[in-house]
């Protein structure tokens, strides 16, 4: 079973649909996606519309932090950006995308797998899995062998063994990567919609659960249509500016 | 997962070790163990069969104690990742591997020859097996750092020789791979590898500089050459980091034929600064191709370890080392950053516009890169039939004249592009066939990129076109096909 591992897609139509084209090239069998749909991009709807679509036909979901602040709506307390975001993505999302969003699970567990956007040590508090520490928190926090995680925008691996011994590693594209199951792994397979590690293309990967086998990909999409849209919005220009140089 | 607990969590004496019950006759996932072959600290090797494999098969089980050290679980892991992204005739073959859930196993190829460990014992050894084992073993191991691995565990016993003379690398569990997770960075807290054969490097730690297998290939040599190990056999940390700052005994000193070339090639491979040793098992097997043209450094001349004022000065030197020292950029990298190119010259005199041509795009591409190597080759072309002493002794004026022709076309660019201290080598090849001669000489030196001309029209340009066209097609790198 290959299942591929999407994450903060954030209103991206491009990069999504250049990830799933990537994907049935791979014969991928099964999706997960590991939250935050909205926010920061120009089509929240068409990217909502996509993952209720993905999800009827059995992928795996759970929810994001962008995505449950655009269904709770925008606090006085944010800041102006952040509000005018909320706002805009709101205003472009119907009744029953945002009912989509709002009845999301936080978490998904499968057998030795467990799919959650941000840790397993408390999924709705969205802390950041930054460093090897925080990894290990979140692999002493579940059973399973397996944790994917989003949140994070930049790919990494993180490895726990059962001495305690624990590391990371910066994947390189393309790779398959054994992740034999007496460790413990933790696999961030990087932002869909909105990179961050100065290459603009998305970034997403593929767990061959028969062969416990995980490769990241990045895959190159027409950047310049989607800055233009979001500038088009109205949104902030460095939504935009940022898709360029994937930062 | 309950014995994945037992593999994992030393002290954890409660469950039998999953290694229990191997024995002869046992099938463990279709391969029947038929013979233990060896037994080893970290592993059993035992020959199996499988009814779907002819070939001979080796069956490797870690053994797994409780309270075991793990390096010898987590090596075993490594190698468990790393051998089946390896291909090649100088790795066996991967063949299955079982997980550490049920019985941890790797089976592959199981090769025919012997390890070079006897061999160790017998030294010192005749000069030309010494440097007929040093070409052998480096086209090993520049296959394994193409491959993205870095050996790290590079000794005689991990060494074999197939029947026909190859080297084949045994034993990636000290291994680094460039594109995977480093299961055994920071999991110990003393250095890994083979004491005496290690580099000064891995004594620090570092586990990404495929230049530590060159220095380990260099204590090897040394080992061939004089029957002695340069730094003994150390059985402390201090006793280890002594190679950080105290030079070996030179070889000839041990050994009064060692020719100066060969100590040359042994001592530059046993520099503390990676960044001073070969940069690459090429360029070591390039130089042995033919050692009387390796430009000779003190190195070859030095007669007894240098005094106590120079340790001090290497000790001082290399105190911040690595600090210093770049982060190494792994085997692969490293190996694109010190290509060796190729110039197929044909010296003849119509051909002198376009040897000119060859030369300003070899310029180009030498340029581009600090560490580039330029072997300029020019084929001497025979009869089929055998020479008769005259025609040798002609032969033999040609390969001269040749020779110096050869070193006419490369001095405008060696003068302008600095390609001193070995970065330039001439080969004259002597074949009724150019084209398989190049194409051979490419295979066996590991050359990155060939440069060659081919004639724009004329009747010879059917005969030339045709050496450049079979190169081109057949040859195991780039090909830069240049017109006039």
């Amino acid at each position: 079973m290959k299942i591929a591992l999407l994450t903060d897609l954030h209103a991206n139509r491009e990069a999504l649909e250049a990830v799933l084209r990537h994907a049935a090239a791979e014969h991928v069998q099964r999706f997960a996606l590991l939250g935050d749909f909205v926010g920061y991009g120009a089509d929240p709807a068409w990217v909502v519309d996509r993952a209720r679509a993905m999800a009827n036909d059995g992928a795996i979901i759970v929810q994001g932090n962008h995505d449950e602040a655009v269904v709770r709506g925008s606090r006085p307390s944010m800041r102006i950006d952040a509000r005018h975001s909320i706002d805009w993505t709101r205003g472009h999302l119907d009744a029953e995308q945002l009912a989509f969003l709002a009845a999301l699970p936080l978490s998904h567990h499968e057998g030795a797998l467990l799919y959650v956007h941000a840790n397993a040590w408390d999924p709705p508090k969205w802390s950041y899995i930054e460093t090897r520490h925080d990894a290990v928190r979140s692999l002493h926090a579940t059973e399973c062998r397996y944790t994917f995680c989003g949140h994070m925008h930049e790919p990494m691996l993180y490895h726990l063994s059962g001495t305690g011994k624990a590391g990371e590693f910066k994947p390189t594209p393309d790779v398959a990567i054994p992740l034999p199951p007496h460790r413990q792994w933790l696999v961030i397979p990087g932002s869909v919609g909105q990179p961050r590690d100065n290459n603009p293309a998305a970034c997403y990967a593929v767990f061959d659960a028969a062969e416990a086998q995980l490769t990241y990909h990045r895959v190159a999409y027409d950047h310049a249509t989607t800055a233009a849209k979001v500038r088009a919005a109205g949104l902030p220009q460095d939504l935009a500016d940022r898709l360029h140089d994937g930062i | 997962m309950a014995s994945d607990e037992t593999v994992d969590t030393p002290g954890a004496a409660a469950s039998p070790p999953p290694t229990g019950g191997l024995e002869v006759g046992r099938v463990v996932d279709g391969f029947r163990l038929e013979e233990r072959v060896h037994q080893g600290g970290m592993a059993n090797l035992w020959r199996v069969s499988h009814p779907q494999h002819d070939e001979p098969l080796l069956m490797k089980v870690p053994r797994l104690r409780p309270g075991e050290d793990p390096a010898t679980i987590v090596g075993f892991e490594v190698e468990q990742m790393i051998l089946p992204t390896l291909s090649g005739p100088h790795v066996p073959r991967f063949v299955a591997r079982g997980d550490f859930t049920h019985q941890p196993y790797i089976v592959m190829e199981r090769i025919g020859g012997d390890n070079l460990a006897p061999r160790a014992d017998d030294a010192p050894l005749a000069l030309d097996e010494v440097t007929e084992l040093g070409a052998r073993i480096a086209a090993a191991i520049h296959d394994l750092h193409r491959q993205h691995v870095v050996h790290l565990d590079i000794k005689p016993e991990n060494v074999l020789l197939r029947g026909d003379g190859t080297a084949v690398l045994v034993d990636f569990g000290l291994s680094r791979h460039d594109a995977l997770p480093d299961l055994l960075d920071e999991e110990f807290k003393q250095p890994m590898g083979s004491w005496p054969y290690i580099a000064p490097e891995q004594v620090q730690f570092v586990r990404s500089d495929p230049r530590s297998d060159l220095f380990a290939l260099g204590v090897m040599l040394y080992q061939f050459t004089t029957g002695e190990l340069p730094f003994g056999e150390p059985r402390s940390m201090r006793a280890l980091r002594r190679r950080l700052h105290v030079d070996p005994p030179p070889p000839r000193a041990l050994r009064a034929d060692c020719p100066p070339w060969l100590q040359e090639l042994i001592l530059k491979s046993l520099e503390v600064d990676p960044a001073r040793r070969w940069q690459t098992a090429a360029h070591l097997a390039i130089a042995l191709e033919d050692p009387r043209q390796l430009p000779l450094t003190a190195r070859a001349q030095r007669s007894a370890a240098r005094g106590l004022m120079a340790r001090l000065r290497r000790r001082y030197f290399n105190l911040g080392q690595p600090s210093r020292a770049p982060v190494p950029r792994g085997a692969r990298v490293q190996m694109v950053k010190s290509p060796i190119i190729l110039a197929a010259v044909d010296i003849s005199e119509p051909a002198a516009d376009l040897a000119a041509q060859v030369r300003e795009m070899v310029r180009r591409i030498v340029i581009t890169e600090a560490g580039a190597r330029l072997a300029c080759v020019s084929v001497l072309k025979t009869g089929l039939l055998t020479l008769d002493d005259y025609e040798d002794a002609q032969g033999a004026n040609r390969q001269v004249r040749h020779l110096a022709a050869l070193k006419h076309w490369a001095r405008p660019i060696s003068k302008q592009l600095n390609l001193d201290e070995g970065r330039l080598t001439f080969h004259v090849l002597e074949s009724s066939d150019p084209a398989a001669a190049l194409i051979e000489f490419a295979q066996r030196n590991g050359i990155d990129q060939i440069v060659m001309g081919a004639r724009a029209h004329g009747a010879v340009r059917r005969y030339l076109g045709s050496v450049s066209s079979q190169v081109v097609a057949q040859a195991p790198c780039t090909v830069t096909v240049v017109r006039a």
